[in-house]
């Protein structure tokens, strides 16, 4: 009988967190932050239908990137998870904090017990009925959550965006100003992106029980003006 | 409460219902046998169709037997954005069925990505009734109206059901209930083509009204505690529910016309 090879168990995480990273990088990148009415959820995509940037309940959103089949399907756990709890309980009841646990234990589960971790980088955003409340989850393959109530970069070249969002990214912007910093950290010094090549949508405070909604076609050209 | 990932095969895909099956969670579960008319049942609601979209009304009263059990029940629901449901019958099924089918428009819209077409919509309520056929035979008949603005015809569209899951797509209106009777005939006669939004709202005011008059288990204007009929429009511009002053208003120029006329 011949012995299995042994390899040690730093090493296999950090195989894992190799393949997991390379996968990520490969996609193109995401930014949330908040703004003055909300938060503000913008990706490049060049695909007008599948979807990176979606709803998951009355205040909460998704932008997932990587491998799409993967985060799509965390995204329908999601809303499954968010719509039965709001059915069981009330609507009120249903946050972001503990989709992001699921989320955190779903992802975590994974990367430990399963030869292939997830290609997936996840943010979970909340919009907050008052002002400065907003709340941004970034969860990372190996089920890392981290919360933060400014901004989140996600996807390849998440390190230069982030440094860019930061030069520029300000809580009390208005929405123009919040997709202009956005925009211009995701394309970078030497490209520009059009409506076309994004996907936009926001949790608006002035939106209604349903917050969340896309920004698309002549209204987002006319924003990126 | 962990999260609902299921293998490919075992998905329930964008189905609220299907999923709360998966969850060991059974919607409409059947009941024991019991003495009926103790429930608590709410009456008269109805639909018209006029120029801009379709109207949907309801009177306020719930009734357990012969007592008058809630003053100022809502019978009138959004579905969704571009649509409403109306119910009859008894109230307690007839709420968690209203429930139920705003939440598998709404699961369905966030996880398909996309809005189910009105006749879609139509046929989810006829499903959810055919699921509840067993409690309707013990005598927990739930009936709805729905009704909505369909942006591919530009129109609004209303259908009427029976306890079956049946489907009945009307053209001009409809009205159910204990009092559905005098009100449909009330719309019947005032009903005409290119009925405008404004006459239309007099109308189903009129028609509940007189209902009312005629039917015990229909409860007419509460002038003393203000509780008037729930009237909700539906346009292209979306769902949207007449303030109770309006309504009020439109009740006291009603009942004046009707001092005249006696």
């Amino acid at each position: 009988m011949s012995m299995p090879m042994y390899v040690s168990p730093e090493q296999m995480m950090k195989d894992k967190a190799d393949y997991a990273r390379k996968g990520i990088a490969r996609g193109r990148a995401a930014v949330g932050c908040t703004y003055a009415d909300g938060v503000l959820l913008c990706a490049e995509n060049p695909s007008n239908t599948l979807r990176k940037v979606s709803e998951i309940y009355d205040r909460i959103g998704f932008v997932g990137v990587g491998r799409y089949n993967e985060f799509d399907q965390l995204r329908i756990a999601g809303v499954r998870h968010a719509d039965f709890k709001g059915y069981s309980f009330s609507r009120e009841d249903v946050n972001a904090r503990s989709l992001a646990n699921q989320y955190a234990q779903a992802l975590g589960h994974n990367f430990t017990h399963e030869m292939k971790p997830l290609e997936v980088e996840m943010l979970v955003a909340e919009m907050s009925e008052e002002d400065g409340g907003d709340q941004l989850f970034h969860l990372l393959y190996d089920g890392t959550v981290m919360d933060t109530t400014s901004f989140v970069v996600i996807g390849g070249e998440a390190d230069a965006i982030r440094e860019r969002m930061e030069g520029t990214w300000s809580r009390e912007a208005d929405l123009g100003s919040a997709l202009g910093s956005s925009v211009n950290a995701l394309a970078g010094p030497d490209r520009q992106l059009a409506g076309d090549d994004l996907e936009v949508a926001v949790l608006a405070r002035q939106n209604g029980r349903r917050a969340f909604r896309r920004i698309e076609g002549d209204d987002l050209d006319g924003l990126l003006a | 409460m962990t999260l609902p990932i299921f293998v490919p095969g075992d998905d329930p895909g964008p189905d609220f219902v299907g999923l709360l099956g998966r969850l060991g969670v059974g919607a409409f579960e059947s009941t024991v046998p019991f003495d009926a008319g103790q429930i608590t049942h709410g009456t008269t609601v109805l639909a018209i169709r006029y120029s801009d979209g379709v109207l949907m009304a309801g009177d306020r009263r719930a009734t357990s037997g012969h007592l008058i059990s809630h003053r100022s029940i809502q019978k009138v629901f959004p579905a969704d954005s571009y649509s409403g449901v109306a119910i009859a019958g008894a109230a307690g099924p007839a709420m968690e069925m209203v429930r139920l089918f705003q939440l598998q428009l709404e699961h369905y819209e966030k996880v398909e990505g996309n809005v189910l077409t009105l006749d879609g919509k139509a046929n989810q309520l006829s499903q959810m009734l055919r699921n509840h056929l067993p409690a309707a035979m013990q005598g927990l008949a739930v009936v709805p109206l729905f009704a909505g603005f369909d942006p591919r015809t530009g129109q609004g569209r209303l259908f009427q059901f029976d306890v079956t899951g049946g489907r009945y797509e009307e053209r001009d209106y409809a009205a159910i209930g204990s009092g559905g009777l005098h009100a449909s005939t009330v719309v019947k006669l005032r009903h005409h083509d290119g009925i405008g939004a404004d006459e239309a709202i007099d109308v189903a005011i009129e028609a509940i009204f007189q209902a009312a008059d005629e039917d015990i288990a229909t409860g007419g204007p509460d002038t003393v505690r203000g509780i008037y009929p729930v009237v909700a429009l539906i346009t292209v511009d979306g769902f949207e529910q007449l303030a109770d002053d309006d309504v009020a208003a439109r009740t006291g120029t009603l009942l004046d016309r009707l001092r005249g006329a006696s």
